[in-house]
């Protein structure tokens, strides 16, 4: 590990820069398709509320998804072909998702009045389209594309698991950035995402070493299982702190960032967790980052590239953060 | 049917969507940062509400055209990887850092900034909320640039060398300025001024017709007049240059285009003709003798090669001849009625009230004019590469999906179905916002304070 050059410690960046723009697609495009799916249950002045609090960022949030795919084509040309063949039906279907929600967001505010419900439903069916299709793929990568009885159950259980966790991040979003009655539903529906949800992560946590015996091996062995027990009893400890704090007026008033921020750590462990249980492949037991990888002098142009803009697009979506920081207004194009 | 037809098939449905929407944005960006400069110019309240009128109308065409677009670009970043496999696994060291830019330097641009200046007027200062128009503007147009610089580069192969069978960098320069690239991004940069003046004129132009104008369409509908008119010629130079530029690198594409199949001096410019492949001649052929060879070689006499010297490698005659004489015809029609339009609207002393019914409803007709003559150029690029998806060097058919065909054909029929019903609702909600475009928002406008959040501050309306 020291002594290895920086052309084979390319590789190892661009998988890091890949999983970092992924998490922070999960976290961010996770809570605006979380609000999405949550506006089922709400009442049309809600809905345009719930609109108005994620207009600003859903573009930029989406973006994210782009360059963790892209990464993917550039810097792992074969894992992206690998990975994209075996997903393909439900690539698309996320694909659908995604273009109906999207479109649909512009429309409900735009198309004739009449026509506005038939926008809600598709921006909603959109959300949850999409989250269920990233659930699967995410249990299909995880399990490693294998073959038998068990993995479309375990696929299966991530597909509701994971728009459970987006239902979970989007409801303490809008905890965050509403006020009144909305909030107090955004409380409650947090309230009830809550158990699926962590009842889904510790089912994961369960049968992911159970269907893979690289990450059974990695996981429990000592002294390895010490060191990295940490993740999970840190992730435990967040999400009862997330359960407390909804319970508590605390949520309604100046910690009403705080549930959200906790999920934030959540995701982020369940993040390195599941790096933890894959590195050093691309795909696992089958191509590792080192074999999938591209040319070194393609990866060290996009690394000048990343190097300079990286930094820029963190400084300016902060900035597009702090403009529309508070609770939600109307959004006009005033 | 076969896969990698299927796969084709697939890709032209997604890029033929996806292209009618930076069409306009690339432009429509930069004519917004003009109505809300013009807005803050003004000096009289009335011309100031109407610019201001203006740039509301067109902002909301700008953000529904751009979240199109988003959503069928990242479904097109998918599609690299779904339906060509073998394209990135063989030129992913060269395509790969040409979209990595495009994402970089361009996605992330357009989308950071589009919230602060869609929904950022009652937030930022005046001078913020231009740099963040500025920054979309700019965002969108680098977005071309660098996918341009690869579709040029897959059309006139430069800078690099093979190893294995793989493609390297050998120089970036070369590669992002391949012989072809300036040409081509001139050629989209103006087709997509002339689809967004088009936009502009006819989506005015039939608000005039239904009587549901204010002073403010007039005020697009001559902006978009005097815009198209500079762009149409100035199309017709840059397409005339594109044509050498492509006569020397690809001439088994011109040849198609122009639907010679023997090597000919003096070849006629054919008007008419149905090109028949598997005969290898033209049927029902009626052309302009010599004129081919005078525009191509610039010279009456000059040679032309034809299609049999390019035997079993080139594109297919009839789609590229038809293209063609489609987006060259609808090119000379933008030119015509641009030049006729403004001709008429200044003897008219430049009031759109005289301009006669049927003027306007040509102009209404033409509204989206720039799609058809962009798709169309589009196809004759595109198309026009086959059966090579780097020109010479990788054949298209080697680097399809291995999906079962049944899979793509599925996932085809769904992008067909959810593009079509996007399309009519998108077409749909633009004729809708036209014509409701003052009674819905625009009440309050003679009170604007955008860009000032103190004054909103003050109100109380800005928590």
């Amino acid at each position: 590990m020291i002594s290895m050059s920086f052309d084979e410690l390319l590789p190892l960046i661009f998988i890091g820069l890949m999983g970092v723009s992924l998490l922070v697609y999960v976290v961010s495009d996770g809570y605006d398709l979380g609000v999405g799916m949550l506006m089922h249950r709400a009442t049309p002045e809600e809905r345009d509320t719930m609109v108005a609090s994620i207009g600003p960022f859903w573009d930029a949030n989406e973006t994210w998804l782009v360059l963790g795919v892209g990464l993917l084509l550039v810097a792992f040309p074969k894992a992206h072909g690998l990975v994209l063949s075996e997903l393909y039906l439900p690539t698309t279907l996320m694909l659908v998702g995604l273009i109906l929600r999207g479109a649909a967001f512009d429309f409900r505010v735009k198309a004739k009045a009449d026509r506005k419900v038939m926008w809600d439903r598709l921006f909603i069916a959109g959300s949850m389209l999409a989250s269920v299709c990233q659930g699967w793929m995410l249990g299909r990568y995880v399990s490693g594309f294998g073959e038998g009885w068990n993995y479309p159950i375990f696929a299966g259980a991530i597909a509701i698991a994971l728009p459970m966790a987006y239902a979970l991040l989007g409801a303490t979003w809008l905890v965050m950035k509403t006020d009144g009655p909305l909030q107090d539903k955004a409380i409650e529906w947090s309230k009830i995402a809550w158990p699926p949800m962590v009842l889904g992560l510790i089912l994961i946590s369960m049968a992911t070493p159970w269907i893979s015996e690289s990450v059974r091996v990695r996981w429990f062995t000592l002294p390895a299982i010490i060191a990295v027990a940490s993740i999970p009893i840190t992730t435990g400890i967040a999400l009862l702190a997330v359960r407390l704090l909804l319970g508590s007026p605390a949520a309604r008033g100046g910690l009403c960032w705080l549930p959200f921020a906790l999920l934030v750590l959540v995701f982020f462990l369940s993040f390195l967790g599941l790096s933890y249980s894959i590195y050093p492949f691309v795909v696992i037991d089958r191509l590792t980052v080192w074999q999938a990888a591209s040319s070194p002098e393609s990866l060290k142009i996009i690394l000048i590239g990343v190097s300079i803009t990286l930094p820029v697009i963190i400084a300016y979506t902060g900035f597009s953060y702090r403009v529309f920081r508070g609770k939600t207004i109307e959004l006009d194009y005033a | 049917m076969d896969a990698v037809f299927l796969a084709r098939m697939q890709f032209a449905a997604n890029i033929t969507f996806h292209i009618l929407f930076p069409s306009i944005s690339i432009a429509l960006g930069w004519v917004l940062l003009f109505f809300r400069v013009k807005h803050l110019r003004a000096t009289d309240p009335q011309q100031k509400l109407e610019w201001l009128r203006a740039y509301r109308l067109w902002t909301k065409v700008f953000a529904l055209t751009f979240a199109l677009g988003v959503v069928s670009g990242v479904t097109m970043s998918f599609q690299f990887g779904t339906n060509w496999p073998g394209y990135m696994e063989r030129v992913g060291n060269i395509a790969g850092p040409l979209l990595g830019y495009e994402v970089l330097t361009a996605f992330f641009l357009e989308a950071g900034f589009l919230g602060v200046m869609l929904f950022g007027h009652r937030r930022v200062g005046e001078m913020v909320h231009l740099g963040a128009t500025f920054l979309v503007a700019f965002g969108t147009l680098m977005s071309a640039f660098w996918i341009l610089a690869l579709n040029s580069w897959m059309q006139t192969p430069a800078g690099y060398e093979i190893v294995d069978g793989q493609f390297h960098a050998r120089s970036w320069l070369e590669i992002i300025f391949n012989p072809s690239f300036p040409y081509r991004l001139v050629h989209m940069v103006l087709a997509s001024a002339l689809t967004c003046a088009f936009l502009m004129i006819g989506i005015s132009a039939w608000q005039l017709l239904k009587g549901v104008a204010t002073a403010s369409a007039s005020r697009v509908l001559r902006t978009g007049l005097i815009f198209a008119a500079l762009a149409a010629p100035a199309q017709m130079v840059a397409g005339d240059f594109h044509g050498l530029n492509t006569l020397k690198h690809q001439p088994q594409k011109i040849a198609a285009v122009e639907g010679i199949w023997e090597t000919t001096r003096g070849a006629p410019l054919l008007l008419f003709a149905i090109p028949d492949d598997a005969a290898r001649t033209n049927r029902f052929e009626w052309g302009i003798p010599k004129l081919a060879s005078l525009i191509l070689r610039h010279d009456p006499d000059g040679e032309l090669k034809g299609l049999n010297e390019f035997p079993s490698a080139h594109p297919p005659v009839l789609p590229l001849f038809w293209s063609f004489r489609i987006m060259v015809g609808t090119g000379i029609l933008m030119l015509l009625v641009s030049w006729i339009g403004l001709w008429r609207h200044w003897r008219d002393g430049w009031d759109f009230a005289k301009m006669p019914r049927p003027m306007l409803g040509i102009f209404a007709g033409m509204t989206f004019a720039g799609w058809v003559a962009t798709i169309a150029g589009w196809y004759v690029t595109e198309i026009g590469r086959q059966p090579f998806i780097v020109s010479g060097l990788i054949r298209t058919a080697d680097v399809a999906s291995r999906v079962p065909s049944s899979s793509i054909a599925v996932t085809f029929a769904i992008y067909v179905a959810v593009y079509l019903a996007l399309l009519a609702a998108y077409v749909g909600v633009l004729k809708y916002m036209a014509e409701t475009a003052d009674k819905k928002s625009y009440a309050s406008a003679s009170t604007d304070l955008a860009g000032d959040p103190q004054e909103y501050q003050r109100r109380g309306e800005f928590a």
